[in-house]
């Protein structure tokens, strides 16, 4: 790793990542570090993966201004330039009575006041139409247009490899573990080395209020929010076209039923607040909450065809319930991007170019780059290609004709592309988060011994060190064998003492 | 018809083109016994379509003995039983294209596979075989609730990782679900010197054959513990443990019976899934308890000209039957394609009570003056002890058959004659499961 730059981001979650790429814009030496084995593990990796329209959040707070301004970029730009899954399907928050209805008009309101195009009350008919498995108590709904579903992996590599191949340097299991200030800026400490910089960026997610501790900006906690949600099977006979909210209430925005960029729909979450950082366990209260919930709105859901139960954890920051994006007056060249809860997601854009601006405000003006290129585009897909254009693209590669995950129809090339990328993926996770292999309704039951023996190969390890995700998740404990050798091997030692 | 790989390609269009009499998706021992049957029948162009590098399916893993007792009347291994029937088919000339995915199956039988030498082939076929066996369920169609970590594995997962990679799962396990799979695999980590901690089964009976569980747990001391499940699954990198409750009849687990087991490995023997998503696209029905295609005696599904056997159509406990089906399949899609079969003004419907959990197939829908007789396969909702499974039309019993012991997990075989069927009181048969003294 290198000892000097001009910038150094901590954390590769969304928010993370986007500054990266935003400030691999401009004449900057940029460094990201990130704890994990691969980009997009924490809050990133599991969410309702949508982009708010911003009806929702509170214009007085960074949230609503960013929530709305990035939409905007996702429409404008992040759709055009990064090669990632986005699908403009719209939004209803839906009353399933009368006495709902005040609520879908102030929400009406307050969208328009954040600036929220095409926002419209729709009457039951006009719902049933579009989503026929509504609840028959439907009466109304504030139809959101603007609202759209997105790919938070591909979106989160996306922003990493493109930030890479515009001359950011992305450092995975490197987790900061202390900073200090001096005179000229920055010296941060990592599990790779110590790096010096002039600018410190904290968007450690979760772990953002330890990271500005460091540097003695204490007046902030980071409180996990934990949310549980269910996956169902693509091939299943709920069709689902947008995204379906109940009306809020102070405390949640409730159970959202949405389809995802790959056609699984998708149910969730709760809103549990927990201690400990890590515990991204589900529980049985929890799910039952979630699937409770999500029947609110559409009653033929049941448990049948889900292919995965999961929780992500939120990072608020309880006491201002707002994004803390600020250069921490008492540290100048410190910077947080930290209690980036929902919608941290359709925000990631914004608060990109918020941070630029701050990072202005400490330099001086930034010089662009004039070799920036924001275009990034991935592998190729084969699943999404007709049988002519796999022919044509086989004919050219034949590492695209080779299946490897039959569920998801993943291609061997397409899981070696994944490993070479600009940012590489080196576990399990990080190639399902890419291409997919084991996303599918057997979960990595064929295809998972084939993505361990490819990764063995491309990193050049053994089979038994290949990583599901984190440090100590090593899915292969041993050689066949093994152990017996080891208790026979124990047993004669005994037997030597006797 | 003997038209074949004759390739179009150019810039426009480099997609293979072809036709044949008889496609066969998948080359385990489905596929296998089905493309002899059909061959040694008079058909001569065949193509099976295999995904995984060799031929034999999951066989290949299954390096344990206990296969072919029927068939062969031998104990073999499964690799043995496979390569029987693997140099069947070579010696026969069947087209065999190995690393072949079948992307998908039309209703008009147009067959779409892809590898890396040919890229993708569209194969015009008179005749379809579905063979693509099943899959495993998972933690999550289970609903675990718990968290993610490293350490969960289906049973047969591990089975492949041990017996072809040569790399142990974990080194101490909790096996759930004691379906034959996670049987072997007791005995299999215990004998690679993993510990089994326990197997646990929801049910109040074991899912396997009972073999199965002499020779895998009780010579091995392993623990199976019924009416037992995991209620949560512990640790946040590596499987550290899991939550076990008592459930009742309803299977809900019991509060206050929970109970920890500290273990690094948990792997899963819940139940099979005949893999039908290309049988679904090409508009094939399912069978709503199988989870296969409804079919006909001749293994033909809803859609004509496209048949089903082995696991794809219901799951099967020893592979002998598989091989029988199969033989079926093949024997009669070839036959159909020489015009030999002759179809039933009105096809008789077989139908079971509610003590037999299904049975295969669902209805007779051809006269075939060379078939003597149809097995019919069931299985049993819940054991039973000294039963006679009947046959009857129109309140007559035609046959019977006597079962010491029932399980769930042993299949159970009843073989019509054509002669009976030629004389039905009427086009429907009734399959009933009855005390021995009340019969």
């Amino acid at each position: 790793m290198q000892s000097q730059t001009d910038v150094v981001v901590v954390g590769g979650g969304v928010t993370g990542t986007a500054i990266a790429r935003e400030l691999s814009r401009y004449q900057l030496d940029v460094v990201l570090v990130e704890k994990s084995p691969d980009v997009c593990t924490g809050t990133s990796k599991a969410n309702t993966a949508l982009i708010h329209a911003g009806f929702n959040a509170d214009p007085d707070k960074q949230k609503g201004r960013l929530n709305v301004r990035g939409n905007e970029l996702y429409h404008e730009r992040i759709q055009h330039e990064l090669d990632v899954p986005i699908e403009w399907r719209g939004a209803m928050v839906v009353a399933t009575d009368e006495s709902e209805r005040p609520k879908l008009e102030e929400l009406l309101a307050k969208g328009q006041d954040n600036g929220v195009d095409g926002l419209e009350i729709l009457e039951r008919e006009q719902l049933l139409e579009k989503e026929p498995h509504l609840t028959d108590d439907a009466v109304a709904a504030l139809w959101a247009p603007t609202a759209g579903i997105v790919n938070p992996f591909e979106l989160t590599v996306g922003f990493a490899n493109n930030a890479v191949e515009n001359g950011a340097s992305v450092e995975l299991e490197a987790e900061v573990t202390d900073i200090t200030k001096t005179d000229e800026g920055f010296t941060v400490e990592t599990a790779k080395g110590e790096i010096d910089a002039d600018i410190v960026i904290n968007a450690a997610g979760l772990y953002a209020d330890e990271v500005s501790k460091m540097v003695g900006v204490d007046d902030f906690e980071i409180t996990p929010r934990r949310g549980e949600y269910y996956l169902y099977d693509k091939q299943f006979d709920i069709d689902i076209d947008t995204t379906i909210f109940p009306v809020p209430t102070e405390v949640t925005k409730g159970i959202v039923v949405t389809p995802t960029d790959e056609e699984n729909l998708l149910i969730g979450p709760n809103a549990q607040e927990i201690d400990d950082k890590r515990d991204k366990a589900t529980t049985r209260q929890g799910l039952d909450k979630v699937l409770e919930g999500a029947q609110k709105t559409v009653p033929d859901l049941t448990k049948q065809d889900v292919i995965k139960e999961f929780a992500g954890l939120r990072p608020a920051i309880k006491e201002t319930g707002d994004f803390r994006i600020q250069i921490e007056e008492e540290v100048p060249g410190f910077i947080n991007a930290a209690g980036i809860q929902s919608p941290g997601l359709a925000s990631a854009p914004a608060t990109a170019e918020l941070v630029v601006d701050l990072v202005e405000e400490v330099r001086g003006d930034l010089e662009e780059d004039p070799a920036f290129d924001p275009n990034y585009s991935g592998p190729p897909k084969v699943r999404h290609m007709s049988h002519e254009e796999r022919a044509a693209l086989i004919e050219e590669d034949p590492r695209y004709g080779q299946i490897i995950c039959r569920c998801e129809t993943v291609t061997e090339g397409e899981i070696r592309d994944a490993i070479n990328q600009p940012v590489p993926a080196q576990t399990v996770n990080a190639i399902k988060r890419r291409v997919r292999p084991g996303a599918g309704r057997c979960q990595g039951g064929f295809c998972g011994p084939r993505v361990i023996e490819i990764l063995s190969e491309e990193l050049d390890i053994p089979m038994t060190e290949v990583k599901l995700e984190e440090e100590g998740s090593e899915l292969l404990t041993d050689e066949i064998k093994q152990p017996l050798l080891e208790k026979s091997r124990e047993g004669s030692e005994v037997n030597a003492d006797d | 018809m003997t038209e074949s790989r004759q390739a179009v390609t150019g810039d426009l269009d480099a997609m293979r083109r072809e036709e044949h009499d008889l496609v066969v998706v998948g080359g385990g021992p489905a596929g296998l016994g089905a493309a002899q049957a059909a061959y040694d029948e008079g058909v001569d162009d065949i193509v099976i379509l295999e995904r995984d590098f060799e031929l034999g399916g999951i066989l290949q893993q299954c390096v344990h003995p206990g296969f072919g007792l029927e068939y062969f009347e031998e104990e073999l291994t499964g690799p043995e039983y496979a390569q029987q029937f693997i140099e069947n088919v070579a010696e026969r000339g069947v087209d065999i294209r190995l690393d072949t995915m079948v992307l998908e199956v039309t209703h008009d039988r147009t067959v779409y596979a892809v590898n890396d030498e040919d890229g993708v082939t569209e194969i015009d076929a008179e005749k379809v075989i579905l063979a693509m066996g099943c899959r495993e369920r998972t933690r999550d169609a289970l609903d675990i609730p718990g968290s993610r970590p490293a350490g969960i594995f289906t049973a047969g997962t591990a089975q492949r990782l041990i017996n072809m990679e040569g790399k142990l799962p974990g080194e101490k396990a909790v096996i759930l679900g004691s379906g034959d799979v996670g049987l072997i695999m007791a005995r299999h980590m215990h004998l690679e010197g993993a510990e089994v901690e326990a197997v646990l089964e929801i049910m109040p009976y074991t899912g396997g054959i009972t073999r199965n569980v002499v020779q895998c747990l009780e010579d091995f001391d392993i623990p199976l513990r019924t009416q037992q499940t995991i209620t949560e699954i512990h640790g946040n990198d590596r499987v550290e443990g899991v939550t076990v409750q008592e459930v009742d009849e309803d299977f809900e687990p019991i509060p206050g019976t929970e109970y920890e087991i500290e273990c690094d490995t948990i792997l899963l023997s819940v139940g099979l899934i005949p893999e039908n998503e290309l049988s679904v696209d090409a508009g094939v029905d399912l069978h709503q308890v199988t989870g296969g295609p409804i079919v006909d005696e001749t293994r033909e599904t809803n859609v004509e000209d496209i048949y089903a056997c082995g696991n794809v159509l219901h799951v099967h406990d020893v592979v002998d039957w598989v091989t029988e089906e199969s033989m079926i399949a093949g024997r009669s899609a070839a036959r159909s394609l020489q015009d030999r079969v002759e179809t039933r003004e009105e096809p008789i419907e077989i139908e079971s009570t509610g003590k037999l959990r299904y049975v295969v197939p669902d209805r007779i829908s051809t006269v075939d003056p060379d078939r003597e007789e149809i097995p019919l396969y069931m299985r049993v909702h819940a054991p039973m002890e000294d039963v006679f499974v009947t046959l009857s039309s129109g309140g007559e019993q035609l046959a019977r058959t006597f079962e010491r012991r029932a399980e769930p997990g042993e299949m159970v075989t009843l073989n019509v004659d054509s002669d009976t069927l030629a004389e039905l009181p009427e086009p429907r048969l009734e399959l009933d499961v009855v005390q021995r003294e009340e019969a």
